[in-house]
């Protein structure tokens, strides 16, 4: 079976969900498992003070014995900020250690700040975290992210919520054929086809969760999805077919069109 | 009385009952019956260092402590 491993265990789904922008839990319970994802991603943060004590949680809805979670640092500027984020997450979780790391530079485009990702990452795997790490497409940033020991490198595909699609495939392409861990496009995916032609590349995975949770229909979207990212890797597989301008070798039978007195 | 500065906000908590104790300070636990929070899965930062659950039993908050309790929250 083709797995994507991810920490030394074995996922079937190669999509991976986020579960913010959702209606309610219900519709974020019902979305997740329409993606197929066992991997999902959440945020760290600080109590609602005048919360009803009765409410349920996202925890209760999507429980740690059927998800892998993957807490994030969504919102977090600096290293300090990500850094106690993800301590927060780990005594939440049980000493739950895989992570998504993302030190943002920039609140109007969300744009990752590289320096100070790798400077996070750095001290996160000193303390035995597993970071699977948001990044640019910057096959450099990449490698280096890499080197220091991240276990997933997330390059965008482009910019946080924007569904744009896949902007820049060669560096995608470079990131990939230069990694040795799982490269997972993450943000800017709008729609399945967008999806389908991250796993072409050969991404191991694609995360998402605007475009999921901002379609007209997110359940449905959610199904789509699933099916973009397993139709993606099986041409992946596959092996396309090269790319000509024409071809003068049709499918069908060049003899024996009727009409044609010399049978050519 | 107890002022911590919870979540970034002030949050003032009787002391615990002097007929129980003779330590003057708060335990983790009792500041989350307190709040309401009690049974809860969150975690907690206090003055910038993680507080393990282990520990909520124990005498630590004192006036002035700065203290975060976090959830897991929708996010991507």
């Amino acid at each position: 079976m083709d797995k994507l491993v991810i920490a030394g265990k074995a996922y079937s789904s190669r999509l991976l969900v986020g579960t913010g922008k959702y209606r309610d839990f219900d519709e974020t319970r019902t979305a997740v498992d329409a993606s197929g994802a066992e991997i999902i991603t959440v945020a760290i943060r600080r109590t609602n003070l005048g919360q009803n004590p009765e409410e349920p949680s996202l925890l209760d809805v999507l429980p740690p014995s059927q998800y892998t979670l993957l807490p994030n640092t969504a919102g977090c500027y600096t290293v300090e900020d990500a850094v106690r984020t993800l301590r927060l997450a780990r005594e939440l979780l049980d000493g739950h250690t895989l992570v998504k790391l993302e030190v943002l530079g920039d609140p109007k485009t969300l744009y990752p700040n590289i320096v100070e990702t790798l400077k996070a990452a750095e001290i996160l795997i000193k303390e035995d975290f597993q970071v699977m790490v948001y990044t640019s497409d910057d096959p450099i940033a990449a490698r280096q992210l890499e080197e220091i020991g991240c276990i997933a490198i997330m390059p965008l595909a482009s910019l946080i919520g924007s569904g744009m699609g896949i902007l820049n495939p060669w560096n995608l392409q470079i990131i990939i054929e230069n990694a040795k861990v799982p490269v997972i496009v993450d943000a800017g995916v709008g729609t399945a086809s967008d999806a389908a032609i991250a796993m072409e590349l050969g991404c191991d995975g694609v995360l998402m969760n605007t475009a999921i949770a901002a379609a007209q229909n997110p359940v449905l979207m959610a199904s789509a999805m699933k099916k973009a990212v397993e139709a993606g890797r099986e041409a992946y597989l596959a092996g396309r077919m090269p790319k000509k301008l024409y071809s003068a070798s049709p499918s069908s039978p060049v003899e024996g069109v009727i009409g044609n007195m010399s049978g050519k | 009385m107890i002022q911590l500065i919870v979540n970034g906000e002030p949050q003032v908590v009787p002391s615990p009952d002097s007929g129980t104790t003779n330590d003057p300070r708060l335990n983790i636990r009792q500041l989350l019956e307190h709040m309401g929070l009690q049974g809860k899965r969150i975690a907690v930062e206090r003055n910038g260092e993680i507080v393990p659950r282990s520990q909520f039993d124990q005498p630590m908050l004192a006036s002035g402590d700065k203290l975060e309790i976090v959830v897991a929250v929708g996010g991507g």
